[in-house]
């Protein structure tokens, strides 16, 4: 395999990794903020409890979430060289603002957070903990930004004389549609785990029914959250399948296996793409206009097809195409859940069958995220940014072997620690809250544990 | 001009503040096996860094992505040149950076202890290196036009290597004078011992650095040229003077700002000798990258200006509140009452 194989494994492994644990953070976090904010203002003392519970879980993540990201900041240097001389100017300053701007936060306070339960007052730590959230947030929102460009490059021009793409309408950058539409799905998807995380844990002990009102609660909570932002994500992810279609035809044309231009594309409910012949190999059951419809709110609206761009220009078809449509189905699968749970909210321990289907639930968030930048990236190949420069173009010109290196490095690490990871949240929920240690005040001292 | 120079010095007052600011911690883990004789003094060691660590570290993120930002090139050329060598810094301080969140979650001590080595080898690698990476961009690299032709092994020239050395006693004396300021007992004095007696070494190390860096590279070019920066390698040997000094008064926080002087002091007396060079070449002189053959766009760089101006005085208030607020001696009744890792 060549470097740009190679690099391409390697930053697909490491950015995969680090999104299993970053959604988490981007919602638990406000979610914890919340509980923190009900104590500081009521004085019940389960939602401190239920902060620090949750905390635990939410702080695994993080650190892993902190870690794994801050070798991606590098790996654009080190992988990915002619993609930074030649976009750098742009590109680079979203991630350096990024660093400044939000980053710095959310690490600075996530330390007064862990350390600072007796040495500031409810109020003042959970003003913390809503900073680390929105710092969170807002790191997030720096990076899709800049992801948002790859996929539809706005506000430069390129310099024939310097060789590279140059900033100039950063505020084009910034406020373009493709970044305000990557934010809003990414975030909402994001918080969708985050509640469905919550509620799965809540429900695995409200179905030995320990800790019940502990659990009732959290459970709750993340309902309303999950139910808000599932409905939200499907409504939004339809308007930004439609800004994916005018923006960039051939991922379009991929998340559909849509081969031929024409009026009144339907979208077939089963198909299958053949690549090398540019068709599908299969396609039955068509709904007539239904692409048209979706992409264009016509349908009539012409809709491009793969065979229309050359061979090179045409993004891997199968794998977009099934990931896209995982995505979805998952994304009205977590609709109906909430809307059910959302229906039994007041009788959640008589429906069992509820519980259990929201425990084993847990995992699809996650799968959902994962198909959802399958989609975003594989869907943008063969170009590293969209329509400007191709992924073959990119890597860096080093040996092949240090980069194999790395990658099996990475997938050592990044096996073990995910090992690590997921057996210390196994035994956190587990233990369930009352390993935590008692707050301030509402113990005798000595009483909070050495760990 | 003034724009990229700006930046080239903005650039450097970054890596300082990393240097100066992780350098403790990193120092903390190197001692982690020489101090840390049992699981409660290791403990101790590492909450001292506990609450402040990972700020810290949020201060080479912004190195790594202002470089990026506002000289791309330099970003793209240096990172994949020195490829093995960043890995190995990331890979240390990934196993780090989740040492100190995981270390304390089970109780098993072999657990405990596997933490430990994660923690010395992912202190120790980032401050070796670093300081190999940085003498060796003070030396030039082996590239010309046609490309990078160094490999692992020429980094570890004896330059380079004293370099890390260098970085390394830095970290070590700026970490024991950290614990003797932050512990009490046995474990403070047996740090002050540490700091005293290693400052030896590290004075010898810089002695010969200085001296090497004369034969080895050109950084005192601008020296020579300009006299008056002589002051900022005098400043920080005065500090270097100063922190055995405070040592030996037993003011151990004075000896930290000494310390962190020190630091701040040998970075800028690198970054003022290689001006305007970002990454020179040892090889062909003229395909140095440099601040203003590498850098962004005035717009970009102005731009980025803004964003510093405007974010890094708030991210200084803010770490400094947080330093104050965590400002307590950390002891064994701390680890009973307080919320630690």
């Amino acid at each position: 395999m060549d470097v740009v194989w190679l690099s391409r494994l390697q930053f697909a492994a490491a950015t995969y990794f680090h999104f299993l644990f970053v959604p988490l953070t981007l919602g638990l976090s406000l979610l914890i903020a919340v509980m923190e904010t009900r104590f500081a203002r009521g004085g019940d003392p389960m939602w401190q409890r239920m902060a620090r519970f949750w905390g635990q879980l939410f702080l695994i993540n993080f650190a892993v979430g902190i870690v794994t990201g801050i070798t991606l900041e590098f790996q654009f240097g080190t992988n990915w060289s002619r993609y930074s001389a030649y976009v750098g100017d742009i590109f680079g300053s979203l991630l350096a603002i990024e660093a400044t701007a939000a980053f710095f936060l959310e690490s600075t306070f996530i330390g007064v957070w862990i350390f600072g339960w007796k040495k500031l007052s409810p109020k003042a730590h959970a003003v913390v903990m809503w900073l680390v959230a929105i710092a969170s947030n807002l790191s997030a929102v720096w990076i899709l930004t800049a992801n948002a460009w790859m996929q539809h490059p706005v506000g430069y021009t390129i310099s024939q004389a310097a060789g590279r793409a140059e900033l100039t309408d950063f505020l084009a950058v910034v406020t373009q549609r493709a970044a305000l539409m990557k934010i809003a799905h990414t975030l909402s998807g994001a918080y969708v785990l985050a509640a469905f995380f919550v509620m799965g844990i809540s429900a695995y002990h409200l179905l030995r029914r320990q800790h019940q009102e502990f659990f009732r609660r959290s459970f709750r909570l993340a309902l309303g959250f999950g139910l808000v932002f599932s409905v939200v994500e499907l409504i939004q992810g339809h308007m930004h399948a439609a800004d994916v279609a005018e923006m960039q035809p051939t991922k379009l044309a991929a998340m559909e296996s849509h081969w031929e231009t024409g009026p009144q594309a339907p979208i077939y409910l089963l198909s299958i793409p053949d690549e090398e012949a540019g068709r599908n190999a299969v396609a039955i059951l068509p709904l007539p206009g239904a692409l048209s419809l979706l992409a264009f709110h016509d349908p009539s609206a012409v809709v491009q097809g793969l065979a229309d761009f050359p061979r090179e220009d045409r993004p891997p078809v199968l794998i977009t195409y099934i990931a896209f449509r995982v995505m979805v189905a998952l994304g009205a699968y977590f609709v109906a859940v909430a809307l059910l749970g959302w229906l039994r909210r007041n009788r959640l321990e008589e429906s069992p069958w509820i519980l259990k289907l929201v425990l084993f639930s847990i995992p699809l968030p996650y799968l959902a995220i994962a198909m959802g930048w399958t989609v975003a990236e594989v869907g943008r190949q063969p170009w590293i940014v969209y329509g400007l420069m191709r992924t073959r173009d990119a890597a860096s010109p080093i040996a092949a072997g240090q980069v194999l290196a790395t990658l099996i490095g990475f997938i050592v690490v990044y096996g073990l620690l995910g090992m690590v990871a997921f057996g210390l949240m196994v035994r956190t929920v587990r233990k369930g809250p009352d390993a935590v240690p008692a707050a301030a005040g509402s113990q005798p001292t000595g009483a909070a544990g050495v760990r | 001009m003034l724009l990229e120079s700006v930046w080239f010095f903005l650039w450097g007052l970054l890596w300082a503040v990393y240097f100066m600011t992780a350098g403790f911690d990193l120092g903390v883990g190197i001692l982690l096996p020489f101090l840390g004789r049992d699981d409660t003094r290791r403990r101790l060691m590492l909450n001292t860094a506990g609450p402040l660590w990972d700020g810290n570290e949020v201060w080479l993120l912004t190195a790594g992505g202002v470089t990026f930002a506002a000289f791309p090139r330099v970003y793209a050329f240096m990172f994949s040149s020195l490829y093995a060598p960043l890995m190995l810094v990331l890979f240390g301080l990934i196993i780090r950076g989740v040492a100190f969140e995981f270390r304390g979650k089970l109780p098993e001590l072999g657990w405990q202890r596997l933490w430990d080595v994660c923690m010395f080898v992912g202190s120790l690698l980032p401050a070796l290196l670093l300081g190999v990476a940085f003498a060796n961009i003070f030396r030039g690299l082996p590239f010309d036009g046609q490309g990078y032709h160094g490999t692992v092994a020429s980094l570890l020239n004896p330059y380079g290597l004293a370099g890390g050395v260098l970085f390394v006693l830095l970290f070590v004396v700026h970490g024991a004078i950290w614990l003797s300021a932050k512990c009490d007992g046995e474990l403070q004095r047996q740090a002050a011992v540490v700091a005293g007696r290693v400052w030896w070494v590290l004075l010898a190390v810089a002695v010969v650095f200085l001296a090497a860096t004369w034969i080895d590279t050109g950084l005192y070019g601008n020296y020579l040229a300009h006299p008056v920066l002589w002051l900022v390698p005098l400043v920080a040997v005065g500090a270097l003077l100063g922190v055995k000094r405070c040592l030996l008064g037993g003011r151990y926080w004075l000896a930290w700002a000494s310390s962190a002087l020190t630091i701040v002091g040998v970075t800028f007396f690198g970054v003022i000798g290689l001006f305007p060079n970002l990454f020179p070449s040892r090889q062909a002189p003229d395909t140095s990258l440099t601040a203003f053959n590498a850098a962004s766009t005035p717009r970009t760089l102005t731009l980025m200006l803004v964003v510093v101006v405007l974010f890094v005085p708030l991210v200084i208030a803010y770490q400094a509140w947080a330093y104050r607020l965590f400002r307590h001696k950390v002891t064994a009744a701390t680890l009973d009452h307080e919320d630690v890792y």
